[in-house]
Parts: structure tokens; sequence; C-alpha cells
């Protein structure tokens, strides 16, 4: 078949057509920058939503191949190695599907240098999709590194007051964790002669000694990008001074990078190692769990609140992924989905607000319910998920891998789980905590404030609404019939942990 | 066999010799006002030896005139790329020379002096050689340096560069007179052929060789031969600061390997652990002060002094000729990818660059990324690809030499290699964030062949990410017949 008409071929360079139009868009006509902008990530909606429908959800195996020799001179065995499997279906389509939404979002708030804000996302796509789909190690750095680049530039410049200070962070800390794991990476292709990433699975003779410092090189990588305490110092900054868009795709994608990793190469690659560190993960997840939820309730900005929440739902997906059994990876990989649709949606609602206000302080607000009563019912439907009430997203996956947590042989003790379970309560205290300051109580001094600028605070308008249904749709689906999410990634999972068992086997 | 040498080896390197005497001669015709002749007449020798020496690619080895000057696959790449780097120069200088009023013929011409010395280390068979071509390549280097007299910072630059590069000199001499004194000979392949049936002459071979690596290191700016480097880089014209941190880093490099690796792989316990320490010294060192430069010469300085460190890391392995061959392709490449980004960056900062030495600081960038995007964007391009970031040749370079480095068994030496990576993103970034992030109005000259020349770089450094194999093959099989 003809290279670029491969489906994950198109898929993950389609952004790059919207880059090119926009290239011969004069900068001043924003409208028809975001229009086009709109409309390509739309078109990679649909393409991916056509993957989908090509895709074999009893296949535990890649799917929808693209492969082809890339470089393979001088004793380099790279490869052009496109695949999708039941690990990353449902991670492509939430980048997709948050893509638009998030270009939505930038309809008003950006106003300065269109262009360049939506060609570095079109680009941040490329990446992101890429990140997911790749088989080969040397084309999944190529991705994995490219990611920070526009990201840099969204926070960097379109940021907040400290924005160069916290793109600079992001930066030189994501870094610093892939730069081991480019070494770790030359490690496998020196030895394994190929860098595809089945290929290494299936040759798997590792030595034990080995595998814990490559797979502590991997780790390094997305523990950082996740991220896991205590390596987490920054994301408040980054999410803080990111534009909203920016802070969407950050904690609804780019955070699943880093557990995606997890997923995709650590476990499999390196199975003995993923058993012996399971015990120590999962101490580190549930710390994170507890610190995150502690940290988020004694926030006095909500935009930073709602950043450390994420380093309590991110332990949780590690959690779970390191329970390494069915229950626990299955309700992982759901949970990065809804942590993408929560706190996305939190960041998006934060957004629309500030844009009204221009202000994050807690303090200040009050009340806001009876003046916006819209705005006030959805953020209590997404804080409620975000929390993990029964009936919503969150619940479904959090249960998962609680259930998968206890249960755990890897992670040897129920303690982790029992602790984590007190995250949930930590986490309805927190969100609630955010909702009564922000919605009811008598009326907070925002108001008056807004008004002596001869404006008024207005309800959601219909984009906004337009903006939060899909999400919501997606909130009330997954909690109330998960099964066909479930279903996606199953054999995928089982697969995997098929894999960890012999490997435990072959251990003892 | 008859008496008359084979002129073969010679041919490319004579063309461009001879037309650099006919140019100088031609010059004195050539109205004041109308030197771009000159530099255009400069610039079709150059592709017309590039056109011959791509010519002998795949051929059979060649030697000539007692082994003195060779021609094999390694100094076909090397001097190929020599003479791109020569038409980047004169890219690069032909608009400058002309807005800083220095533009006399004779500029053009002692750049091509310049290379056909370079060309000739390349192809270098013997000590004697290696220093005649130092000294052809240095000497225009000198005057080039000092070329914008009376500007007392350009002076400087000359007379220290003189100076200094006189005294590198003297220890390659020396080292020279001393292997002589340990082998008999001069010939490289006469040293090998006397170290393979002779006892190890021990200490005055290695430090015959050792003085030879202080030379060449002074050359190529590894630490703690880089004192001069700094302020050479910052006084010399920007154009001729181009030209050499490639041009005599890409020459240096080829003498270093060729004489190492084809006379001393003998000596490699010996010469491994010192090239181990050089290198990695070159790029903390390098990288550390880059950080604290707030003007961009001297940055690109450090940052010139800092990837001769990771091209030296490619040498390291030399004595192992299981992984020596991988690994100094790995080198080459990265003298590729070096020398494109190197030429790209500079050709933004002459853009940049006003009468007097202004606006040369990285704060003169600020508001670039909004008023020049073009500008902007080929200047992240070469940031990205000197840190080693994608969709940029850099990466490429640092992913082949690292993996070479570690094939060889030196991961220590590739994790400083990541780790200084890491440090030089910091101030790499800082000239991103001042172009994007801060405010400011730059005024930048327009010059066609100058824009030609960046656009044309940064092309090549994306481009060339994308589809490294055809390089990658052919520097492979460039070193296949050193080792």
């Amino acid at each position: 078949m003809n290279f670029f008409l491969q489906p994950l071929t198109l898929l993950t360079f389609f952004p790059l057509v919207g880059v090119l139009i926009l290239l011969f868009i004069p900068s001043d006509r924003k409208n028809l920058l975001r229009w086009v902008t709109l409309g390509t990530t739309l078109v990679t909606f649909l393409l991916s939503l056509w993957v989908l429908g090509m895709f074999d959800a009893s296949d535990p195996h890649l799917q929808l191949v693209a492969q082809y020799n890339w470089i393979q001179v001088a004793g380099w065995n790279i490869q052009y190695y496109l695949g999708v499997d039941g690990l990353s279906i449902l991670l492509v389509l939430l980048t997709t599907f948050l893509t638009p939404i998030s270009i939505l979002s930038t309809w008003t708030a950006v106003e300065e240098r269109v262009k360049d804000f939506m060609i570095f996302f079109l680009l941040l796509e490329v990446g992101m999709t890429g990140v997911f789909l790749a088989q080969d190690l040397f084309l999944f750095y190529i991705f994995w590194e490219f990611t920070l680049v526009p990201m840099y530039f969204l926070i960097g410049i379109w940021g907040g007051p400290r924005r160069i200070y916290a793109a600079i962070k992001f930066f030189l800390y994501t870094m610093a964790g892939s730069i081991l794991m480019l070494l770790a990476i030359l490690w496998l292709g020196n030895t394994g002669k190929t860098f595809s990433v089945p290929d290494l699975i299936a040759q798997g003779n590792i030595p034990v000694g080995v595998q814990m410092w490559l797979f502590l090189a991997f780790a390094a990588a997305f523990a950082i990008k996740v991220p896991m305490w205590p390596l987490h110092s920054w994301l408040p900054d980054a999410h803080v001074e990111a534009p909203t868009a920016g802070s969407v795709i950050l904690a609804g994608v780019m955070l699943k990078l880093g557990t995606y990793g997890f997923l995709r190469f650590n476990i499999p690659l390196f199975p003995q190692a993923a058993l012996e560190a399971a015990p120590w993960i999962a101490l580190l997840a549930t710390i994170g769990i507890i610190y995150g939820a502690a940290v988020s309730y004694a926030q006095a900005d909500v935009k930073k609140l709602v950043a450390y929440s994420s380093v309590s739902h991110l332990g949780f997906v590690m959690l779970g992924m390191f329970a390494l059994n069915s229950q626990g990876v299955a309700g992982a990989i759901l949970q990065m989905i809804n942590h993408g649709l929560s706190t996305g949606a939190l960041f998006l609602l934060v957004g629309m607000i500030y844009e009204q206000t221009h202000t994050r302080e807690l303090k200040v607000y009050g009340g806001l319910w009876k003046i916006t009563p819209v705005f006030a019912a959805i953020m209590l439907i997404v804080s409620l998920s975000s929390m993990g009430l029964p009936g919503l997203n969150g619940f479904v996956g959090e249960f998962t891998i609680l259930l998968g947590a206890f249960g755990s042989q890897a992670i040897g003790s129920a303690w982790y789980a029992a602790i984590s379970a007190l995250g949930v309560i930590m986490a309805a205290v927190y969100i609630l905590y955010m909702f009564q300051k922000m919605f009811l109580g008598p009326q907070g001094e925002i108001v008056d404030e807004v008004k002596k600028h001869g404006h008024r605070i207005r309800d959601l308008n219909w984009r906004e609404i337009g903006i939060m249904v899909p999400i919501l749709i997606l909130i009330f689906w997954i909690g109330l019939y998960p099964k066909p999410f479930f279903a996606l990634m199953a054999p995928s999972v089982d697969n995997l942990v098929q894999a960890l068992n012999t490997a435990a086997l072959a251990m003892h | 066999m008859t008496l008359q040498p084979d002129l073969t080896p010679i041919l490319p390197l004579t063309l461009l010799v001879v037309w650099a005497c006919a140019l100088l001669l031609v010059d004195l015709y050539i109205p004041k006002d109308r030197k771009s002749i000159t530099a255009l007449l400069s610039a079709l020798g150059l592709a017309l030896t590039l056109g011959f020496t791509l010519a002998q690619i795949g051929q059979e080895p060649l030697a000539s005139f007692n082994d003195m000057v060779v021609m094999d696959g390694f100094s076909v790449f090397v001097n190929a790329l020599l003479l791109v780097s020569g038409l980047l120069g004169i890219g690069l200088s032909f608009g400058y020379i002309k807005r800083m009023n220095m533009e006399r013929g004779e500029y053009y011409t002692l750049m091509l002096f310049s290379i056909s010395g370079m060309m000739l280390m390349a192809q270098a068979g013997d000590l004697i050689v290696v220093f005649l071509a130092l000294e052809l390549l240095s000497i225009p280097l000198y005057v080039l340096a000092a070329f914008d007299r009376p500007r007392v910072e350009s002076e400087e630059a000359g007379l220290k560069y003189f100076l200094l590069g006189a005294f590198a000199t003297g220890f390659i001499v020396y080292g020279t007179a001393l292997v002589f004194g340990a082998t008999g000979t001069t010939s490289l392949n006469g040293i090998v052929t006397f170290l393979g049936s002779n006892e190890n002459p021990g200490l005055l071979l290695t430090i015959g060789a050792a003085l030879i690596l202080v030379g060449l290191g002074f050359k190529i700016a590894a630490v703690p031969f880089h004192m001069w480097t700094p302020d050479v880089y910052q006084g010399s014209p920007t154009a001729v600061t181009a030209f050499m941190s490639s041009g005599a880093k890409i020459a240096g490099f080829a003498a270093l390997l060729r004489v190492f690796a084809t006379a001393f792989p003998s000596i490699a316990v010996d010469m491994t652990g010192v090239l181990w320490a050089i290198s990695a010294l070159t790029m903390i060192l390098g990288n550390l002060i880059a950080i604290s430069q707030s003007n961009i010469k001297r940055m690109l300085a450090y940052s010139s002094i800092a990837h001769a460190g990771y091209i030296l890391m490619a040498f390291v392995p030399y004595g192992n000729s299981e992984v020596a061959s991988v690994s100094v392709a790995a080198g080459l490449f990265y003298l590729v990818s070096y020398a494109i980004t190197n030429f790209g960056t500079w050709g933004v900062v002459i853009a940049l660059e006003k009468a007097e030495g202004k606006g040369l600081e990285i704060k003169d960038y600020a508001g670039l990324g909004r008023k020049y995007p073009a500008l902007a964007v080929a200047m992240t391009i070469f940031m990205l690809s000197l840190i080693g970031l994608p969709p940029t040749i850099g990466l490429v370079g640092k992913f082949y030499l690292f993996r070479a480095v570690m094939a060889g068994g030196f991961t220590g030496l590739a994790i400083i290699g990541v780790l200084t990576s890491l440090i030089s993103a910091y101030y790499y970034l800082r000239v991103v964030v001042t172009m994007y992030m801060q405010e400011g109005d730059p005024e930048r000259s327009r010059e066609s062949f100058l824009d030609l020349t960046t656009a044309f770089t940064a092309i090549v450094t994306v481009l060339v990410s994308l589809v490294p194999q055809y390089l990658f093959a052919w520097a492979s099989s460039a070193v296949l017949k050193l080792f």
C-alpha cells in the first residue's frame, strides 16, 4: 500500500496538512486560522474513528501495522514502524478527541500570535499521536522528544507571568529523564541488533541484573513525565503558567505519555525487573496519591489545586498498572482516559472563568451558583467525576484499580491499596472544598470587582457548552456502561499479564 | 613502475591551488567596487574541485610521492565536506565583508589557500605533510582573523591565534622529531611497519604521539588547549569565525584520525585513557562555561569547544579495530552535522550583526520571533540541532555517536555525553527564549547569499535527519580502508 495511505501514517501526520495550509494564511486573519485548525483536528479525529472502526478488539497483537525499513546501513536496523493495539487505541482516541476541544477553548482566549499558536498545537498533536503509535525505539524517541518542543513554546509564549521559568523547567526536567532513556535505548539496540519493540520483547533474553538498570533508565524518563512523587515539581509550575489549552493537553494527554511508556516499554521489555520494582512503585504511587491530595487541599489557586490533583490521580494509575494483574492494568488504562477527560474538563472550566475574572485566587470567589447556574452544574458533574462518584467515569477506574491492587501478588501487600483508598476520600475533600468556595456561600468579591470594570460575570455561552457536552457524554458513558471500553483493551491486557506470569515463573 | 609520480591523488588539490594562484592575479584587474566577481570565481573553483573530488568516490585507495599523499574514501569524504564548508563560508562572507567595509579580493583567495591546506591535511600520509598542511591551512586563517584591521579586537584575534597556533605547531614538529627518533621514519605506513617488526620503542614514541596530540588539540580546540578559542572567535570577523570553527576543526580531526588510526594503534593502550579524559573535560568545561556567556559569539565559541569534545568521543575506541570503524564513521557523521548546523547558526548571527560589533549580545535577539519569523525558525532549528533534539541532524548525530561509544564499552563517557547535552540545552534554549518570549525590535541585514546559505543549512539540518541512511552509508564506507 502507498506509504502515506496507511491508516496510522495518515492519522499521525495529517495535522501537518493543516500546518502547511496555515503557513499560507496571513497572520491577521485570526478566525480563518482558527477554523482551519479546528477543521484539521476534526478530520484527524474522524481518521482516528476510522482507525477504531478497522480495529479488531479481539486481537491482542499490533494491528494496522505500517512497517518499512528506514535506516538499514552500518549495523543499524531502524524501521518506520507504527502499530496500534488495545493498550494504545484509547489513548490515541483521547488525543484526537481532546485536541479539537482544546482548539475550541482558545477561540477567544488566544488573541496574540494565533498563527504560531495553532501551528505549534498541530505539531504537538503529531508528536503525541506518534508516541502512542511508534513501535520502533528510535522512532518513538524522536516523537517523544519532539513533543517537548511545541509544548515548550506554548507555555513560554502564551503562558502566565512566570511562563519562561516554567517552560524551561518543564523542558529541562523532561529532557533530563529522556537522555537516560536514550542510553538504555542504545544499549537495547546494540545488544538486540534491532530497535523494534515487538522483536526486542520476543528476544527477551536480557539478564535480570541488566534489566533493572534498563528499567530504571526508562523509568526515569516516564516517571518524570507522569509525574511520580518525588519528581513532580515541574508540574504545578507548567500547569499554572500554561495557557488553558496547553494545560488541557498537558494534563489530558502528555502525562499519559509517561504512564503509557511504562505500559508499553518498561513492563513488557523488562518483566522481571517490573515484578521486582512493583512494591517500590506502589509505595511511590501511594505516597503520590496522599501527598497530591493533601497539597491540593492547601492551594489557594484553583489551577494549582487541579494541577496537584493530577499527581494524586496519576498515582492511582501507577498503582493499578504495577499491580501487574488484568484488573489493575485495565483499570489503569481506563483511569488514564478518565483523568484526561475529568482533569481536562476542570482545566477548561477554570480557564473559562479565568477569561472573565483574570484571577484564580479561590478566596475571591463565592456564590457563583446563582450567577452562572449552567457553569456551576457542569462544574459539579466534572468535580464529582474527578472525585470518583459511582455512576461517573472516575469511580469505574479507581474501583477497578483498587480491586487489582488489593489482590496483587506483585505488590505483595494490601496495605498500599488500603491507604490509597483514603486518597479517594481526600479527593472528595479538596474537590468539594473548591466547589464550595467557588459556587456556594456568600457572593465573592470578584463579582463586584468585575462589575467595577464595566462587565459582569456571564454564564457559559453556546461555544463553551458545546466544548463541554462531548466530555460530559463520555463521563456518563464510561460511568454507566464501561464495558465497550474494557472490551477494546482486554485481549492486549491479558496478553501482557500472561507474559508477566511466564516471566514470574521463569524467575522462581 | 615509472619514475613519474602518480598525480591523480593530488589532482583536485592542484586544481584548487592553481585556481587560487590565478585568482590572485586576476583579482588585480577586477575593479574595487566589483569584488563580487572574485567571490563568484572562488566559489566556481571550489565547486569544480568538489566535482573532481566527488568523482573519486568508490575508487581504490591511491598513494603517491612515496606514500606521502594518499587518496582514499576517508580523504574524499573529508575533502568533500571541506569544500562544501568553503562554499558555505563564501555564502556567509559575500555580503558581510561588503557591509563591514573589508571587501578586498585577497579575502577569498586566502580562503581557498586555507581550504587547500585542510584538504592536504586529510590526505597526509606522512607526518611532514601533516606539518606542511597545518601551516598552509593556518597562515591564511591568521590573516583572515585579523582581516578587519584596524579594529583592535580583530587584530588582537589574529595575533593571538598566530602566537598560540605557532606554539601548537611547535609541539607537532617536536612530536614528529621524537617519533622519527623512535622509529626512524615519518611515514605513517613506515611507522606501522616498523612497529610491526620491532619491539615497541616505548616512552619516546608515546611522548612523540602525545605531543602531536597536543598540537592537534590546539587546532580542534579541545580542553585544556582551548584557551585561545573564545577570544579569537569573538574578535575575528564573524564570517571568518564561521569558516574557521568548522573548517579548521574538520581538518584537525581528519589529521588526528589519520595519524592515530594509521600509525599509532599499537600505543592505543596509553592513548585511550588520555583521549577519554580530554573528551570528557572538553564536553564538561565547554558546556559549563557557555552557560555564563552573554555574547552570542563567545557562547558559540564555547559551544564549539564542547562539540569538539563530542567528536573526540568517537576517537576514544580507535585502537579496538572492531568498534573503531563504526565509531569513527559516527565521528565523521557528527562532523558533518556539526559543520552544517554551525554554518547556519553563524549565518543568523551575521544577519543580525551590525557595525562595530553591535547586535551580538544574546539580548539583542529579543523579539526576533515576531519580527523575522523565518530567521527565528531557522535559528530554533539550529539550536535544537546543537542540543540534539528532533527533528534535526544533531539528534541523529548524537544517537549514532553515543551508540558507537557504548558499543566500544565506554558507557561512562556516553553518560557524560548525555548529561552535558542536558546542560547545553539550557544555554541554547536561552537563545530561543529570547527570540520568542521577550519583547524587542531587532534589525537584520538582507543579503541574498546569506539568506540562501542559512535557508539551505536549515533545510539540510531537518531533511538529513529524516533520511540519514545515505550519509551513514557513505561515512561508514569512507572509513573501511582505514582499519
